[in-house]
């Protein structure tokens, strides 16, 4: 069953009330893949992930989780869910969720793997306390290390650092990788956007409940380019340049394969070269530009 | 299995560390002192009462202090089955629960499970502690005390499975206030039926038996003072009980048992279907 993706979502369809809210939303998780799931507030990110771990019905359209359809409970044994809205037991302890969480997922987890867990999200000297009075962001790093107890080969992660400090989501950026390290699937859906970028081999983009854009980021965000400050450009030197984009002394092109030749070439032409450095377009402007042209529906 | 027997172990330790099992402790005991206070007075006011009398006083106040029970019982499973179900869902703490390898049928009974075996406990201790008042002050000992307390039992899970159904289709508090609202007019209707009976009105008496089969808490709330009444009493005082809402002269039938059973699995099966087709 291990050839099978981690995740296999096929045209998945959500209206609430008279408001559709997913519309035909089809992707897959590979094993050991992380994936991003981007999109403007509303997008319907949340209502995607619910409706593949079963907690939303979807009006139409099938998932399949590690292999087996969601519909039956068993293809959720080996997945963690970090919900956007986390609460856990008030009156139960830190612990105590851990384990009352490896019972209903039937595995076999020791009391001293548990503590492991809290201790992966800095919650090892409160795993005696109760839940009641953590801050937001003990719940939210609580709520992970339910996500990852139970040993699961695919981590479901809405907004994980919403309520967490800089060092938190570093934290969490850290734990991401190493799930990567060890082959677990990642669904990722963050506002973050520089999170996405450093952590996921592939993104979604959502917007309006469709799927925008998919791909891995190279093929999102396309080709480099090379940024120029440049006077004394002849129209000689310009054609060595084209195409380029200009802007005063500014000019973009895209990388060549050899920098150091074009730029022997642009001096030997008698141009003054100011300054040079590689650019690459970033995930938030592509984002951007993607639901920007997005044609506007009703 | 397993997760039905996790949710309940769950739900008694939820009972067990909110505030609701305190308030019923400290309601419990109020009325258990109250009674206590009330049985010694009738015992030193009236030393002179026939034996026949004491009882009859004893059986009637003791039907009357375990209606206060049945109603704590009531009142406290209901609004503990509320939250639990659709409070959860509300603030969240069940998504990542039903994320798990488990059937929401199975989380249900679980919970169900959980909160009989509360409403049981309860009634069972508080109707023991009571018990004991009533012998050790006036001497009085009711016929059929496990039946009795069963059937109280079986009132509390029947009231508390409605309100688990509700609970899944509204919120957490009109879910707990219908369940009562509705146990409150069962119990009124079961009085004026049983006054229609007394005045041989067979349409007003109808009342009673149509809400005792709509909503079977109130029929066996009568069976349970039954079994707690002295029956040479009864035969005794003859026609015309039939009105007092705190006296009944006849056992259960079989049939409106097997009714009651079948009533709470109706219920509870559609508690388990509506929250199964429920968006989390």
């Amino acid at each position: 069953m291990t050839d099978s993706p981690a995740v296999w979502a096929s045209h998945l369809r959500k209206r609430y009330k008279k408001r559709v809210a997913v519309d035909g939303v089809s992707f897959t998780v590979g094993r050991g893949e992380v994936l991003g799931l981007l999109g403007p507030n509303g997008a319907g990110k949340t209502s995607v992930i619910k409706m593949m771990l079963g907690l939303v019905r979807p009006d139409a359209g099938e998932v399949m989780l590690l292999g087996r359809p969601n519909t039956d409970p068993r293809s959720r044994e080996r997945v963690g869910y970090l919900p956007e809205l986390f609460r856990y037991q008030p009156w139960l302890s830190a612990d105590e969720v851990l384990a009352l969480h490896v019972r209903l997922a039937g595995v076999k987890i020791s009391g001293s793997d548990r503590r492991e867990s809290l201790g992966l999200v800095g919650l090892a000297d409160r795993a005696k306390d109760r839940v009641g009075g953590f801050s937001k962001g003990m719940q939210q790093r609580l709520g992970l290390a339910v996500a990852l107890v139970a040993r699961p080969e695919l981590v479901v992660l809405d907004e994980p650092t919403s309520a967490l400090d800089p060092l938190g989501r570093a934290d969490v950026r850290d734990l991401l990788l190493s799930l990567k390290e060890r082959d677990v699937a990642v669904l990722l859906n963050s506002h973050l956007i520089g999170e996405v970028e450093r952590v996921c081999d592939r993104v979604v983009i959502l917007d309006r409940g469709r799927v925008a854009a998919a791909g891995t980021l190279p093929e999102l965000l396309g080709r480099r380019e090379l940024r120029l400050v440049l006077t004394n450009v002849t129209a000689e030197a310009a054609a060595l340049l084209e195409p380029f984009a200009r802007e005063g002394d500014h000019y973009t092109v895209t990388l060549p394969d050899d920098v150091p030749a074009l730029i022997a070439d642009l001096v030997k032409l008698g141009v003054r070269v100011h300054a040079v450095e590689p650019a690459r377009v970033s995930l938030e402007e592509r984002l951007l530009d993607i639901l920007r042209t997005q044609p506007e529906e009703l | 299995m397993t997760t039905v027997v996790t949710v309940a172990a769950l739900t008694l330790q939820e009972a067990s560390r909110r505030r609701v099992l305190r308030s019923l402790a400290v309601l419990t005991a109020v009325l258990l002192a109250l009674s206590a206070w009330g049985f010694s007075e009738i015992d030193s006011d009236y030393g002179g009462l026939t034996s026949g009398e004491a009882r009859m006083a004893g059986s009637t106040v003791l039907n009357l202090v375990m209606f206060g029970f049945s109603l704590i019982a009531a009142l406290g499973t209901a609004f503990l089955a509320g939250p639990t179900l659709s409070g959860e869902v509300e603030s969240g703490i069940a998504l990542a629960m039903m994320t798990r390898p488990v059937r929401r049928a199975e989380v249900l009974v679980g919970k169900w499970l959980g909160l009989v075996g509360f409403g049981a406990g309860f009634v069972t201790v508080a109707g023991v502690a009571e018990f004991l008042i009533v012998h050790l002050t006036v001497g009085y000992w009711p016929p059929h005390p496990v039946t009795g307390l069963m059937l109280l039992a079986a009132q509390t899970a029947a009231l508390m499975t409605l309100s688990l159904l509700f609970s899944t289709v509204i919120s957490p508090m009109a879910s707990g206030i219908m369940a009562v609202g509705l146990f409150g007019a069962t119990w009124i209707a079961g009085v004026v039926g049983s006054v229609g009976e007394a005045l041989d009105n067979p349409s007003v008496a109808l009342v009673g038996t149509v809400s005792r089969m709509l909503l079977p808490t109130d029929g066996l709330w009568r069976g349970a003072m039954n079994s707690f009444q002295d029956p040479a009493l009864l035969a005794q005082i003859g026609s015309g009980i039939e009105e007092s809402p705190f006296l009944s002269m006849n056992p259960l039938t079989g049939a409106y048992l097997l009714w009651a059973a079948v009533w709470t699995a109706l219920v509870l099966g559609l508690a388990a279907l509506s929250f199964q087709r429920r968006d989390l």
